[in-house]
């Protein structure tokens, strides 16, 4: 029998706790997340697109109710736990942890990939050659599956890997739309994240070398006593920054943003809205756990590098915002408008504790803002006729009312009008950049107004031209007209989840705070 | 002081060389290709850094076989593990595996970025990308 | 200097550098309208001098941001902790310890670095072989087309006359190396656990036999046996058996159930677990999306 094969690693399961006591059948469920995404995304290759499509959302709700019941477990129990992926528990073998933030992510994360698929629906099926669009599919299963991993991961390798998957797959469904100028998006895409993949390998390499460690929490310690004696501090420097940098690059912090405009702007609307709601997300969410988890608070707050990311925030939060009010491209100032929004989660982040569950909740807010307004953005264009241009879009939202519903509560809630979730962030972001030092505050507080501003002076515009009464009476339909019903409903739920989180976000806030308690 | 450090340390210092040049090259060069052969690299450069942090002077490479150590060998196949392989005989494992991974991932990307490379020159008769992404500029404002 | 500082203010913001494209824009609509007189040409002239300004501006920036970030890097190297040394916090953790002194006894493997990236590290491992599972779709995704039936018939007309059907000494030299190759593989692909080796670089080496098959013996031979569908049936069918079979290790794990000894006697060949039938299927795997790089890139189809 191979369990006595566990006598030596007992002393790692460290007696006393039960962070290795699996006894809940619940406690399984992250694991089979990630398996069975995985499989689905194997298995779709061998299917016609109708079937992986199905395959496909099967997957996605299967996933959304294993996540919701892992959340529940997790409030109940009110710790966290550990999985092991193998045989052999950490540092030896892998192991993912679970916690509230992790598991709140995991769920939030698979409705919003559903909901995005659904609303973009029509636009896969005619945007991507019929014989291609199996694969669309099989990207997004692993993609799917690369987001989960990064969430639940405690392993800085297995981390790795599945940034490089999630880079992959992200610039495989830019690519799938069918012309020219997504291959150059792509292109451009790729090169960045090639360029953020291999700062942040060279990143672990020096961690590796000075801490002798993979997993995250082993890795802490010995960064503490490293800390204390003030050994290696220039090489810790060095792997905070080339880390921030790596992920900037990869989650289009302001100055590495040129790729995103391109990539979120010309690819199918479902593409868009997954790359902007979920992907540059998993990056921010590493990065949180690099600093809670890999190098502690004390050795990130004593090394600048926040009052870095502080500063870029507002940078990206007021030049975004300015970019987008110039943009005459309905999507690409909806791209614009993400840069904007990252931003506001990197002052949030910079803020320093004060501000993570601030920029924990911006993470979840925009997740579920951004994908309805580019879902809704695709269903403008087919008005128009496949254009983004605002000159032929006034008056698109009376010919569509759902999308116009839905493109007008996205917009409120960016502008930040009291109701809508973008509020709560906004006011959140201001208590909590009060709490901290004198000239933080105001240049937070500047920043929040200034970009709130901006914001309105963008997307009021905007609602106005596709409100705009026109005389034409006549509509382009573009694909048949039949009504897009999976798009209805994923309108609907966004336009409810934005309430819900507007209305309720006391219950999120609370969630985020203890989940970052166990982080 | 510095020098004598990085005269010791040269596997790192010759890889950290090639790491700027490569990404140097990944970002800045306007040939697609080269681009691509920049990324390589950068990965290779990375993967001399790992490697050459994993060894250990003077020990082997992390492979039990009867040649290097007859005794723990013989016992290992006959199903008496008393003694076990000491540590102090081989170099760091770990880097090796890094490394192993890191080569399937770049492999990888540079067929990928291959491949699109293939498709961008079909379409736009270039491999400059600032070419490629001005002739584009131009078809949009056409429109 | 207006056009430097153009070119860092667009290589900051990313954008292309347009100094070059306006210019050869305004060229070609005074081209198209009159004839250019003398004031316009000798600006022209300047301004394509400028263009060549901004060329080898960027080069120099380039140069600058090399040196800038290498002189960065090569000084944290110099307080990193010495080449080789035995005491180095990487060299002397408890893991590389349990790896060489339990290796055996834990996985089966009497290569430690198999039984480490395979058994210990299967989750990363098994993230690895997806990397190249999506790397060989994308690659199908961009160049795979299939053709209709002209293009067919003129592919094989331009086979019967451009392949090499009289080369005897590639053909000979094939018939000779690809078996050899082929075995080469096979033993590398079989003694992972046991030596140097194992799927990854056994998958390799498959692909270049299959590789050289098809060169030296054209796409209809090698069709015959190894056509789109089979690809496609073996890598899924690889990779879902890795899938599988680790969900039951992670599984049986987590959940500390007992599962039986599959270790066998290390050193012999059928031992060490799941290693070797792994091995086996990612081999098999990476065969086949070496043969298909080499034939999308070449033609387009598998």
């Amino acid at each position: 029998m191979l369990l006595d094969a566990l006598s030596f690693y007992n002393q790692y399961f460290e007696p006393g706790t039960t962070h290795y006591v699996i006894q809940n059948i619940v406690q399984n469920f992250p694991f089979i997340t990630i398996i069975l995404s995985l499989l689905s995304g194997i298995f779709t290759a061998a299917l016609k697109p109708k079937a992986a499509m199905r395959l496909c959302f099967f997957n996605l709700v299967v996933c959304f109710c294993l996540s919701l019941a892992t959340l529940l477990f997790c409030i109940q129990n009110g710790d966290y736990y550990i999985y092991i992926m193998g045989r052999f528990p950490a540092p030896f073998g892998n192991e993912i942890r679970v916690g509230v933030l992790e598991t709140l992510m995991a769920t939030a994360f698979s409705l919003v990939m559903l909901l995005s698929l659904m609303g973009g629906l029509k636009h896969i099926f005619h945007d991507v050659l019929p014989e291609k669009q199996e694969y669309y599919f099989l990207m997004m299963d692993l993609l799917f599956t690369s987001l989960i991993a990064l969430i639940y991961t405690n392993d800085l390798f297995t981390a790795y890997v599945f940034v490089e998957i999630n880079t992959l797959t992200a610039c495989a469904i830019v690519m799938l739309k069918h012309s020219k100028e997504t291959l150059v998006a792509t292109a451009r895409y790729l090169m960045m994240s090639l360029l953020g993949s291999g700062l942040i390998m060279i990143g672990i390499s020096i961690l590796y070398d000075i801490s002798g460690h993979l997993l995250m929490e082993d890795i802490r310690k010995s960064v503490g006593v490293l800390f204390a004696t003030g050994q290696y501090q220039l090489p810790l420097e060095v792997v905070i920054c080339v880390f921030a940098i790596g992920l900037g690059i990869k989650s289009a912090l302001y100055p590495f943003h040129s790729w995103l405009p391109d990539a979120h702007g010309t690819s199918t609307s479902g593409s868009s809205a997954v790359l902007s709601g979920l992907v540059l997300k998993a990056y921010i969410i590493l990065l949180i756990k690099l600093i809670f988890r890999v190098f502690g608070t004390d050795v990130i707050f004593s090394s600048r590098v926040l009052n870095i990311l502080f500063v870029l925030g507002i940078l990206a939060m007021t030049i975004g915002s300015i970019k987008a009010i110039n943009s005459r491209d309905l999507k690409r100032m909806i791209a614009y408008s993400s840069v904007a929004q990252i931003g506001y989660i990197y002052l949030g982040i910079g803020l320093g504790p004060a501000g993570m569950a601030a920029a924990c909740f911006q993470i979840l807010v925009h997740a579920y803002t951004k994908p309805m307004l580019f879902n809704t953005a695709g269903a403008f264009m087919d008005t128009a006729g496949g254009s983004r241009k605002f000159k032929d879009l006034s008056g698109a939202a009376r010919k569509n009312m759902w999308a116009g519903i839905g493109f007008a509560v996205g917009a409120f809630s960016m502008i930040g009008i009291p109701l809508f979730a973008g509020f709560v962030v906004k006011y959140n972001l201001a208590t909590a950049a009060l709490s901290t030092s004198k000239e933080r505050a105001v240049l937070a507080l500047v920043a929040l107004v200034i970009s709130t501003v901006l914001n309105a002076i963008y997307y009021i515009p905007a609602l106005m031209v596709l409100f705009k009464k026109t005389d034409e009476t006549k509509t382009i339909v573009l694909h048949g007209k039949k009504k897009d019903m999976p798009f209805i409903i994923s309108n609907g739920v966004f336009i409810v989840c934005n309430f819900v989180l507007g209305i309720m976000s006391p219950v999120f806030i609370d969630l985020i705070e203890k989940g970052l308690k166990m982080f | 002081m510095f020098v004598k450090e990085l005269v010791i340390n040269f596997y790192e210092t010759a890889a950290i060389i090639v790491f700027g040049i490569g990404f140097v090259t990944l970002l800045l060069n306007r040939n697609i290709i080269k681009k691509i052969i920049g990324f390589n690299f950068m990965d290779t450069a990375i993967y001399l850094f790992l490697a050459s942090k994993g060894y250990i002077a003077g020990r082997i490479a992390p492979i039990l076989a009867e040649g290097t150590d007859p005794t723990v060998y013989q016992k290992a196949v006959n199903g008496v593990l008393t003694n076990v392989p000491t540590v102090e005989k081989y170099i760091n494992p770990i880097p090796a595996g890094l490394v192993l991974t890191g080569i399937v991932v770049s492999v990888s990307f540079t067929a990928f970025f291959l491949a699109l490379a293939v498709r961008l020159y079909r379409e736009y008769h270039t491999l400059d990308l600032h070419e490629i992404i001005s002739i584009m500029n131009k078809e949009e404002n056409k429109e | 200097m207006i056009s430097l500082i153009d070119t860092l203010k667009s290589f900051v913001d990313g954008a292309p550098v347009k100094k070059e494209d306006d210019t050869k824009l305004t060229i070609k609509k005074v081209s198209k309208h009159h004839e250019t007189s003398f004031t316009e040409r000798v600006t022209s002239m300047i301004e394509k001098g400028e263009s060549k300004t901004a060329r080898s501006a960027y080069t120099v920036v380039a140069v600058i941001m090399a040196v800038i970030i290498i002189a960065c890097l090569i000084y944290t190297v110099s307080f990193l902790p010495h080449f080789g040394g035995a005491d180095n916090p990487a060299n002397s953790s408890e893991v590389v310890k349990a790896y060489i002194e339990n290796g055996i006894h834990d996985t089966g493997a009497t290569n430690f670095v198999a039984g480490m990236i395979l058994n210990y590290r299967a989750f990363d491992t098994l993230g690895e072989s997806s990397v190249l599972f999506i790397a060989a779709t994308t690659v199908i995704i961009l160049l795979f087309r299939h053709k209709t039936k002209e293009e067919e018939k003129i592919a094989t007309v331009e086979e019967e006359v451009y392949e090499d059907k009289h080369d005897v000494i590639l053909r000979h030299g094939a018939l000779i190396l690809v078996p050899v190759t082929l075995m080469f593989g096979v033993y590398v692909l079989f003694n992972g656990h046991l030596s140097p080796g194992g799927g990854f670089s056994g998958g390799t080496i498959l692909g270049a036999a299959l590789i050289l098959y098809n060169l030296a013996f054209g796409d209809k031979s090698t069709q015959k046996f190894f056509n789109y569908n089979i690809n496609k049936v073996v890598k899924i069918s690889a990779l879902t058996f890795y899938a599988l079979s680790q969900s039951y290790m992670f599984f049986t794990g987590a959940n500390r159930l007992p599962i039986p000894d599959i270790n066998g006697v290390a050193g012999s060949l059928i031992s060490s677990g799941f290693i070797l039938p792994l091995n086996i299927g990612v081999g098999f795997e990476v065969a086949c999306t070496m043969f298909g790089f080499y034939s999308l890139f070449d033609r387009e189809e598998i």
